[in-house]
């Protein structure tokens, strides 16, 4: 693989929602240019950055709009592809994981089945392989008993146990790309821990480029390379995660401060002058 | 005097025919705050619950300000002990503007003096007065829960049930309302006992801390411990170093 | 300032300004669906034809003239006359007043009813919620029309009973609706809230439960008043509703049904106004629920 070619290449991606009022734009003009690596989106909600995970895969439902002067995927164009070889892409080598398991899985199917229908939807294997491929990629998300757990329904498993379960059914068709939104928001911070080692662990295996999508500031520090951060669908500023807490921006340096600490002494948090950069 | 704020003794409770908490012992002195913390499923909001009077199923002792609980709500209790919820958007009726919200507490207990009273709170939760009359899908999710802070602010309790305040806003939105809530406190000497998985929020807000797990207190500490993260327990151990204690 | 901004306004400054801010955007709304407008003209006609009906009818509805018996629709009389000579179109203008009068009745009787029943159950839950749906299943499991045809033939023909019948059958439909829709929210945080504040239970079911029943409520009787009409004119055909020589439209078709070969325009008239005001109010229906649906409440 050469470093030159990116894998992900996005110019000036706009998406808008129509309102009474006129279109409203959620993404302004978002450049982005992603290799094998991990990049992290930050911001808060409303800042725009699920619309940009979603608008990548062209997940963005109506009445909503997207444009972009280019967004190329490994060297191909997505905006020109037929509905049908995106859904082709998805999955096959663009992933992503949502927030919420519970709505993610289907729940009067087992799990082995629904893992096994992700593969089954991208690679012609015989039975016994997808079978084997299953408990395989079970094991590899740290599920102690995969054949037993094959056979379970969604609601049978914790919540930590369902977002493990929804990396294997991404991970399953070894994708190029993984796009994890929020992927731990609705875990214990025990669990977090965990499903975001392993979501760690494996795409640096395979060698996978990640954009994880998260509210937190220094959770996406711990897991990437570069930080994104974005406020009113624009990014603010871009930087190598290690270098995070030397962020110039006045917003990023905002969010930082407005963190409660471990060792907290302050009397009072200070608070984002929203003024400042004619923000909403 | 000398009564403890929030009394809890043996506390077991139940839902149907499981036993979500048990053998809670506690006491929060008035004008401490005082923090539950735990993950999901451990029982920390089932006890704040049972305080309020919206968990009826337990046995055992809760006093607050030294009168025993019944295990329903009642409009005496209503004026010594409020709660706030951890959703924004569930916690206010869809279909009443903010000011209707704020007036019910009054109307029920037949308190005069409403515009007044209602100015007087909106502008002590920092609420411009201009929202006074939107509905809540007019407002965000900040903004809510300052309404929801206000709405239990208006029959002046002394004691005041958090549960999870916060967790459901943004990080910049989540230190307004924890300034706000520290400032209320320290302007209405109020007591608080918050429910909470955030440790870091622990060390801003709280004196003291109790730690549960699967259904029981395994620690109480004092929050000052979470700056050199001292813990006699196991859990508070691994919750403590889970919680990103290295970070930054 | 005009009125319209301070309809939109941002920051209401009184209630009456926010609640009548709510409205006008859902009326607007209302206005952007082609089909609800279509409904809303046709049911104010039909309210309009019922005011009116003195002035818009050219003759008595009553009045015989057995010169002018089964004359076919000409410019004199529009839509004809019947087998007594009594001119169709006024008939069937005068007619808007029955069904209007059945349909309100209707509404205001078994609505309320099935609301505070439903409301109730599903508040309470437990043994209140268990012999008040059994009760409603009793009700719902029986046909509407037989109910209402078993009611008639105890209490005697004639409107009024036909109005009780239809809306003792209506209301169990009612009920499991707001049954249901008070289940969504009765473990949510606001009622919770509010319990905490110690308002007492009846307070919350009138104050709190029943203004979230009723947008769904307002769709599902709009869109039952179709059923309601139709119910109403079987009852009126079999003899059982209204009697003669009132105008009823489902008498009227009755009364027709003799000459149907011959002089199609008696039974036919009267037909076409009872299709035209149930799908007036079918039409309304679906456009009230996109806009008062919950799911879309929200946005705006």
């Amino acid at each position: 693989m050469t470093a030159t070619k990116p894998l992900l290449d996005v110019e000036n991606l706009r998406v808008s929602f129509p309102t009474p009022t006129g279109p409203v734009e959620v993404v302004k003009g978002l450049n982005l240019s992603l290799g094998r690596e991990r990049l992290g989106i930050v911001g808060e909600s409303g800042s725009g950055k699920s619309m940009t995970g979603r608008a990548i895969l062209r997940l963005i439902r109506k009445p909503g709009k997207m444009t972009a002067d280019r967004l190329a995927f490994d060297g191909v164009e997505l905006q020109g592809l037929s509905e049908r070889k995106m859904r082709d892409l998805r999955g096959a080598r663009i992933s992503m994981i949502m927030q919420d398991p519970k709505f993610s899985l289907n729940p009067v199917m087992t799990i082995g089945y629904q893992i096994a229908e992700a593969l089954k939807a991208h690679e012609n294997l015989s039975r016994r392989d997808v079978q084997a491929r299953v408990i395989e990629m079970l094991q590899a998300v740290r599920i102690n008993d995969p054949e037993q757990v094959a056979q379970m329904y969604p609601h049978q498993v914790s919540g930590g146990m369902g977002q493990r379960i929804m990396i294997a059914m991404m991970l399953i068709p070894r994708p190029d790309l993984l796009i994890a939104d929020e992927p731990t928001s609705a875990l214990d911070v025990s669990v977090q821990g965990q499903v975001l080692d392993l979501i760690d662990e494996l795409v640096r295996e395979k060698g996978m480029g990640l954009i994880l999508i998260s509210h937190d500031l220094n959770l996406v520090a711990r897991y990437c390379d570069r930080i994104m951060v974005m406020h009113a669908g624009q990014v603010v500023e871009t930087c190598a995660a290690k270098d995070l807490h030397k962020a110039q921006h006045p917003y990023t340096r905002g969010l930082l401060a407005a963190v409660p600490q471990m060792k907290e002494t302050r009397e009072v948090l200070p608070v984002l002058d929203r003024s400042q950069w004619g923000g909403t | 005097m000398g009564n403890p704020a929030i009394l809890l003794k043996d506390l077991d409770i139940s839902y149907g025919s499981t036993k979500v908490v048990r053998d809670v012992n506690l006491s929060v002195a008035e004008g401490e705050s005082f923090a539950l913390v735990g993950e999901s499923g451990s029982g920390k909001s089932t006890v704040l619950k049972a305080i309020a009077g919206l968990a009826p199923d337990w046995t055992g002792q809760i006093s607050v300000l030294g009168q025993p609980r019944g295990h329903g709500p009642d409009s005496g209790f209503a004026k010594t002990c409020q709660m706030v919820f951890q959703d924004p958007y569930g916690s206010l009726h869809p279909r009443k503007v903010v000011d209707a919200v704020l007036r019910e507490p009054l109307k029920v207990h037949g308190l005069g003096n409403r515009d007044a009273r209602i100015a007087e709170v909106l502008n002590a939760v920092g609420l411009d007065q201009r929202f006074r009359f939107r509905f809540p899908h007019q407002l965000s999710g900040g903004q809510r829960q300052r309404v929801a802070i206000a709405r239990a602010l208006m029959l002046e309790p002394k004691v005041m049930l958090l549960d999870e305040p916060t967790s459901a806003l943004d990080v910049s939105v989540q230190a307004e309302i924890l300034n706000l809530l520290k400032r209320l406190r320290a302007e209405q000497g109020l007591t608080y006992l918050m429910v909470t998985h955030n440790l870091p929020v622990v060390s801003f807000m709280c004196d003291r801390m109790a730690v549960m797990n699967k259904g029981e207190i395994v620690e109480i500490a004092d929050a000052k411990q979470l700056h050199s993260g001292d813990f006699s327990h196991d859990y508070t151990r691994e919750l403590y170093a889970a919680s990103g204690a290295e970070a930054v | 300032m005009t009125t319209i901004d301070w309809l939109l306004a941002d920051s209401p400054t009184s209630r009456l300004q926010a609640n009548a801010g709510r409205a006008y955007r859902m009326l607007r709304a209302l206005m952007r669906n082609p089909l609800a407008v279509i409904g809303g003209i046709i049911i104010l006609t039909l309210i309009f034809a019922a005011a009116f009906a003195p002035w818009i009818a050219p003759e008595s509805p009553l009045g015989q003239n057995l010169e002018a018996r089964l004359l076919p629709p000409s410019a004199e009389h529009w839509m004809g006359t019947d087998e007594l000579g009594r001119d169709i179109f006024s008939r069937v203008v005068y007619g808007a007043r029955i069904t209007l009068v059945i349909v309100a009745l209707v509404a205001l009787i078994s609505a309320p009813l099935g609301l505070i029943i439903g409301a109730v159950s599903g508040y309470f839950g437990g043994w209140t919620d268990k012999v008040l749906m059994g009760l409603t299943d009793v009700f719902l499991s029986m046909p509407k029309l037989i109910l209402a045809l078993a009611f008639v033939a105890a209490l005697g023909p004639g409107i009024e009973n036909a109005i009780i019948a239809i809306a003792i059958t209506a209301w169990p439909a009612y009920a499991r609706i707001a049954r249901a829709e008070t289940l969504t929210f009765r473990n949510s945080e606001f009622i919770a809230a509010t319990r905490l504040l110690g308002a007492s239970h009846s307070r919350i079911i009138v104050q709190h439960v029943l203004p979230l029943c009723t947008s769904s409520m307002i769709i599902r009787v709009t869109l039952d008043m179709a059923g309601i009409i139709l119910t109403a004119a079987g009852l009126g055909f079999l003899g059982l509703g209204a009697q003669p020589p009132l105008p009823e439209w489902g008498a009227m078709i009755s009364r027709g049904r003799t000459f149907i070969l011959d002089q199609w325009w008696v039974a036919t008239m009267p037909g076409f106004a009872i299709i035209l005001v149930s799908l007036g109010f079918c039409f309304l229906g679906d456009g009230l629920r996109d806009v008062l649906d919950p799911k879309q409440g929200g946005k705006s």
